[in-house]
């Protein structure tokens, strides 16, 4: 009755390239012996540089969160979206934004001249962590909030009918939500960190700032030592597995933000010192988010007139890109959630865990892996770009899949018997009955898709000829020789590029989600 | 005989239910019993939601226990989710000819006829959001119309609707069934709504479906299970 091949095949094909390229990688690695004291110091840069992003990202968060939780004030709304927006942000453009603050001749730096103090530096490990926090702080934020806000209303009514103060409050219902809550927020930004690589390139570097990944790609890159960088490789699958296997359960963030927007009733933090301490932090998390991108908006409108050519054809192969790796990610993604949705418990288990492979794999290793399985046939270079798009389709996977598969659920739960009932099967089941039912959710996730891919710096840059450059790579070569004004106005290309992706798709899903 | 229950064992759990009767060729039979006895359960056998433990299910003569829900030969409504929202009622009533509402010319006409024949000519273009519940039925009942099934099951498809509006619905059923010369077996909870539409009642309680009995006699001199399902005020 129902047919398996296509989710059993998108299966197949994530498999092959999250595993096979795996595979391919360590046929081609040196020994182990050959891991030189450099490589250990980029193995311990990254473990400090991802527990450092995590604890720092899940310490800011906490009073966010809780300002978020407990207040009802002009703006939150459009703040808890804000907390949204650096996950489709390109890393490159945040990257600029903050040296605009942060940089040596950013904003900072000129306050601190003025009052006759020495410039700060970026570079390095605190930049590296900066970065992390920008983007992982509304990550975090957004899931304690969410932590926050599964504590019944009742509770708090009831403890405020005990007369809990604020400490009691604390102790007896907010402490046991955050125990659950925080290591997995902190696990997973930890993960995310580990396979940092465009931050790393941008801010980090030289041997005391180098990440596996980073490292990865100046092997392939620099030392065209194939062996060292697939060595590499697997010494940072064996990370990102110890990391995945460690935040297992812990989730991925949330679909669509919802049930985000109130704020839950209070009695007991009235207190004007309370009051302070909330708008304190979201003040200051709303600074720290909108400085670097008002500054990235600012510095390119003041760029633009100034754009090179080549910024116009490299936006035009990030769209392309972009476009087909939106298209790829859900040709995987519906037929694998269909297939997850009907197969038996075992087979569906298996491919729900196929699904979500990618999170614990690193879009280099998967690259390196690609360049070793092509070379022998093609010249990978002529191929960078579909290799770019169909790993960002697979990178993107994950997140596809956690908006999508909870819909179609949903909608077969609903209407699923009457489609039975009716005979509807195969492509017409799809076109009738569930693209139409999943259009916002199948929007909201081409659109992710396609801002990521947009956005995404990382396999590209290890294949692709410097003429042939995506936006965020060209945006990456301006900004290493320093033509800043040229950067400014290509980052708000780009940054316009990925939000523009993102709610085209999104409105469109929107609207075309009927009744 | 139309529909024939052989030996039927279903099983949801804990919960069991046994049927072993028959079903008159063009009758009409209500199927009622206290909330959880399994009404919905048998109906879902017979639709083939639900695979029978064992015994068989016959058409005819024919052994349809195997067959997937589209392939018997009947339609069902629903208690909710009858048609689906993003379609227009004309679509709606369209996948009643060919789910992948590919149809032709001649074909939408019979659309068109069928929709004013349950009194929806004119509102073809609107979507279920745009009707009222009444509204809605009418349009699932000019699907079945279209799917010229001869076997119509119905689990309380108009529970929701006021006292008057459903009884006008099970009127316009019980209609169609007479003029399509179908089988229809209609679950409620209501015994006025088995007086109202079904001259043979089944009744479902104690993990047992009972084999369909003059509905009248039933209700006047009701054997202990409904007694107690019915009350004093039955």
């Amino acid at each position: 009755m129902i047919r398996h091949w296509p989710g059993a095949l998108a299966a197949a094909l994530v498999v092959a390239l999250a595993l096979g390229t795996l595979a391919a990688v360590a046929l081609r690695a040196e020994g182990w012996t050959a891991l030189q004291s450099a490589d250990w110091a980029a193995v311990r840069f990254t473990l400090l540089q991802a527990t450092l992003s995590a604890l720092f990202s899940v310490g800011l968060a906490l009073p966010v969160a809780r300002a978020l939780a407990r207040r009802q004030f002009p703006g939150r709304r459009a703040l808890v979206t804000l907390m949204g927006a650096p996950f489709i942000l390109p890393v490159i453009v945040a990257v600029l934004g903050l040296l605009a603050v942060f940089g040596r001749n950013g904003l900072i730096s000129h306050i601190l001249g003025v009052f006759g103090l020495p410039p700060i530096h970026i570079y390095g490990l605190h930049g590296v962590v900066l970065a992390h926090v920008f983007f992982n702080l509304p990550l975090a934020t957004r899931l304690i909030l969410h932590g926050w806000l599964s504590i019944p209303g009742e509770r708090f009514r009831l403890a405020a009918s005990l007369g809990f103060g604020p400490r009691e409050t604390f102790r007896l219902l907010e402490l046991p939500m955050l125990r659950a809550v925080l290591p997995g927020a902190a696990l997973v930004i930890f993960l995310i960190c580990t396979t940092s690589f465009a931050v790393a390139l941008a801010l980090g570097g030289g041997p005391r700032a180098t990440t596996v990944e980073l490292a990865i790609y100046q092997a392939f890159r620099f030392e065209f030592d194939l062996g060292h960088a697939a060595l590499l490789g697997l010494v940072q699958v064996a990370i990102c597995a110890t990391a995945a296997a460690l935040a297992r359960g812990a989730s991925l963030p949330a679909e669509m933000g919802g049930g985000l927007d109130r704020a839950v009733q209070r009695w007991d933090a009235g207190a004007t010192q309370l009051k302070l301490i909330d708008a304190i932090a979201t003040c200051l998390a709303a600074a720290f988010l909108l400085t670097p991108l008002g500054a990235v908006v600012a510095d390119g409108l003041a760029g633009i007139t100034r754009l090179p050519g080549a910024v116009l054809w490299a936006a035009g192969r990030s769209l392309a890109v972009a476009l087909a790796a939106a298209a790829l990610t859900l040709a995987l993604a519906l037929p694998l959630a269909v297939f997850i949705h009907n197969a038996g418990r075992a087979g569906s288990a298996l491919a729900e865990t196929v699904a979500y492979l990618p999170v614990a794999t690193s879009p280099l290793v998967i690259g390196v892996g690609l360049f070793i399985v092509i070379f022998p046939f093609a010249d990978p270079v002529s191929l960078a770009l579909p290799v770019t798009a169909l790993v960002n389709a697979v990178m993107s996977l994950p997140f596809v899949m956690r908006a999508i598969l909870p819909a179609l659920t949903e909608a077969e739960a609903a209407y699923g018997r009457l489609a039975d009932s009716l005979g509807m099967k195969g492509l017409t089941r799809l076109r009738i009955f569930l693209l139409p039912r999943l259009a916002r959710p199948l929007g909201f996730a081409t659109g992710l898709a396609a801002a990521l891919s947009a956005g995404d710096l990382g396999v590209v840059a290890l294949f692709v000829d410097p003429a042939e450059a995506t936006l965020p790579l060209y945006l990456y070569q301006l900004m290493a020789s320093y033509r800043m004004e040229e950067a400014a106005g290509a980052a708000l290309v780009l940054l316009a590029l990925s939000l523009g992706l993102f709610v085209a798709f999104d409105r469109g899903g929107r609207l075309g989600a009927q009744a | 005989m139309a529909l024939r229950l052989e030996q039927l064992h279903l099983r949801l759990g804990d919960f069991t239910l046994d049927a072993d009767f028959e079903v008159p060729a063009r009758a009409r039979v209500a199927v009622i019993g206290p909330s959880g006895a399994g009404k919905s359960t048998l109906l879902a056998a017979i639709a083939g939601f639900l695979k029978p433990e064992s015994g068989r299910i016959l058409w005819e003569g024919r052994d349809i226990t195997a067959l997937p829900p589209g392939k018997r030969p009947l339609s069902i409504l629903f208690q909710d989710n009858n048609l689906f929202p993003h379609l227009t009622a004309r679509q709606n009533a369209a996948l009643g000819i060919r789910p992948s509402l590919r149809l032709s010319d001649e074909e939408w006409a019979r659309v068109d006829t069928a929709l004013a024949r349950v009194g929806l000519a004119g509102l073809g273009d609107r979507r279920p959001a745009a009707l009222s519940g009444g509204q809605q039925g009418r349009v699932a009942l000019a699907r079945m119309l279209l799917r010229r099934r001869s076997l119509m099951l119905l689990d309380e498809p108009f529970a929701a609707l006021g006292p008057a509006l459903k009884a006008d619905m099970l009127d316009l059923v019980a209609e169609i069934v007479e003029a399509e010369g179908m089988t229809a077996l209609l679950v409620s909870h209501d015994p006025e709504d088995a007086r109202r539409f079904a001259p043979l009642t089944v009744v479902v309680a104690e993990g047992r479906a009972a084999p369909p009995a003059p509905t009248e006699a039933l209700l006047g001199n009701p054997p202990p299970a409904l007694a107690a399902y019915l009350g004093n005020g039955a």
